[in-house]
């Protein structure tokens, strides 16, 4: 950190004191011509706070909403990588009709705006499954039970949990396009004489892909899959939109019922930074403790 | 040596790439235990007639009989021809994501269905028998390459096909481990299979060879015993093409 501060010259220090002091000035004119209160001692109480009630501690509004996002985050990319991994053999299938298909998917998917997507899936997809499934009345039949921590802590409130899954739904089947295209490109990236090779000693098709393509592409995309990971908890924020209750959900509510609009929005950006930054810091240490074979 | 049942019939095979005309009406037959080279100029097509024998690539008319059966497109038989028919390739292709060991397993276990323990003990045998068994579990990219194409022969070996195809199999050596590969292959011959192999070492072919054939543009120029092709060829072609590799 030192060597850090060592290298700053005198325009360095110029650059950083006049950036504090626009951040300042937006700062205290928020307070002062908009007439805004700042509140920031109240932030802690709706993240983690004490029932008087029930005398015991509980995480309120933006720590539910921060749990449901990691939840529907890590729920919602296995079976985005589930459905990618699909998408992206199909794209190299020896068959038009499913290279087909699967092309008018990926293509659907990259020339409509997100929400609307969400929209599309959410109504014409995921309800109708959830109804099919009639999924309502088996999570309003878990939630009645007594002991129910356990699905509290995989799945946050039962009674919420048709939105959630809802949620998952279509945040998987959004992102599963992208992974798609990161698969196709790891499986071509395999070299021709590979599969030459596997056919030469008498594998089928499937054999071929499922011991030696794969296997080889799968190595190749952990990189770009990690930062689809990070767009995808990113993405997340959208499906607020059909009323999940996830961070940016909560957040909605929160200055709703509160009005620290400034506040809540910074609390909740935060959040979102934390993890996504920590991730990718993570992701890149990895990477380079990654032996090059 | 043609009294043995014929393992490979070409008749009037013809192969287009595009509008390229690549391989023009060979006529061919490989007996059973022969051990046929097969030169040539770059591009004369060598290559892919040896690729059609295990149905890499496939030919657009004629007939192609391989241990019986006849191979196209869409043959369903065309995985049991590859099966027993093995393939040597210029660039090894050893999987890289399995150890030496796991390359030679995964053919035999795969596709043959034989017991981890079975697969372990053919693999070993015939890493023995191309002489580097203390390289069993490395990785590839850890081998010489002379290294790497003796495990890759060893991996076809593994399948226990009836026939081997070399596809120029030192070409992409360096100079000073061609010779522990051509040792492999010399003492494969020995135990009989048939083989055919597309290369340029004359030294190995005059040693091993029971047929050599020369090609170029796609045609079969030339196919004699090695004792004639080498001394006295009937086509001028074939001469100029001998002159031209022999003089160094």
């Amino acid at each position: 950190m030192s060597s850090f501060f060592q290298r700053l010259r005198w325009p360095d220090y110029l650059i950083v004191a006049v950036l504090l002091t626009f951040a300042g000035y937006i700062y205290f004119s928020i307070g002062g011509s908009l007439n805004y209160v700042w509140r920031w001692h109240l932030i802690p109480n709706y993240i983690y706070s004490w029932h008087t009630t029930r005398e015991e501690w509980f995480a309120n509004l933006l720590l539910q909403g921060l749990a449901a996002t990691i939840r529907i985050s890590i729920y919602s990319s296995i079976l985005a990588l589930i459905l990618g991994t699909i998408l992206g053999i199909a794209r190299c299938s020896a068959n038009l009709t499913i290279r087909m298909l699967a092309r008018t998917y990926l293509e659907l998917l990259r020339n409509i705006p997100p929400v609307v997507v969400v929209f599309i899936f959410f109504f014409f997809l995921s309800q109708q499954l959830i109804d099919f499934l009639n999924l309502e009345r088996w999570a309003r039949g878990i939630a009645r039970q007594d002991d129910i921590a356990v699905w509290e802590f995989f799945f946050g409130e039962m009674r919420r949990f048709p939105s959630l899954i809802s949620g998952v739904i279509v945040l998987a089947l959004f992102e599963s396009a992208f992974v798609g295209e990161i698969v196709r490109a790891g499986i071509q990236s395999v070299p021709k004489g590979q599969r030459e090779a596997a056919k030469s000693i008498g594998m089928s098709r499937f054999q071929e892909l499922r011991y030696i393509v794969l296997p080889q592409a799968m190595k190749k995309v952990v990189p770009p899959m990690a930062n689809q990971f990070i767009t995808l908890i990113k993405d997340s924020s959208i499906i607020s939109l059909i009323s999940v209750q996830e961070l940016t959900f909560k957040t909605v509510e929160l200055v709703a019922s509160s009005r620290l609009i400034f506040e809540a929005w910074i609390t909740a950006a935060a959040f979102y930074f934390i993890i996504c930054f920590s991730l990718s810091r993570v992701f890149a240490r990895l990477e380079k403790g990654r032996k090059p074979k | 040596m043609n009294d043995q049942k014929p393992m490979i019939e070409v008749r009037n095979l013809d192969k287009f790439y595009g509008s390229f005309h690549a391989l023009k009406g060979i006529n061919l037959t490989v007996h059973q235990g022969e051990k046929m080279v097969v030169c040539g100029p770059s591009g004369s097509g060598k290559s892919t007639l040896i690729r059609c024998f295990n149905g890499l690539e496939f030919h657009n008319s004629g007939t192609l009989i391989v241990d019986g059966v006849e191979v196209h497109e869409n043959a369903k038989e065309i995985r049991a021809i590859r099966q027993e028919v093995g393939m040597v390739f210029q660039q090894f292709n050893l999987f890289p994501h399995l150890t030496v060991l796991e390359n030679l397993m995964i053919g035999p276990m795969k596709v043959r269905r034989l017991s981890r323990a079975d697969a372990d003990d053919t693999a070993r045998k015939y890493l023995d028998r191309v002489h580097i068994p203390e390289q069993a579990d490395k990785y590839p990219s850890q081998l010489s390459g002379g290294q790497q194409q003796r495990v890759a022969i060893a991996r076809s070996l593994c399948m226990e096909s009836r026939i081997m195809l070399f596809d120029e199999p030192t070409s992409a050596l360096d100079p000073e481990m061609i010779n522990e590969v051509l040792d492999v292959m010399v003492e494969l011959v020995d135990t009989g299979m048939t083989m055919v192999v597309v290369t340029h070492e004359m030294g190995f072919a005059r040693k091993v060879a029971d047929t050599m054939v020369f090609m170029e543009m796609g045609e079969i120029v030339e196919i004699s015993p090695p004792e004639q092709f080498f001394t006295n060829p009937s086509s001028e072609r074939c001469r100029l093409f001998l002159n031209q590799i022999l003089e160094h």
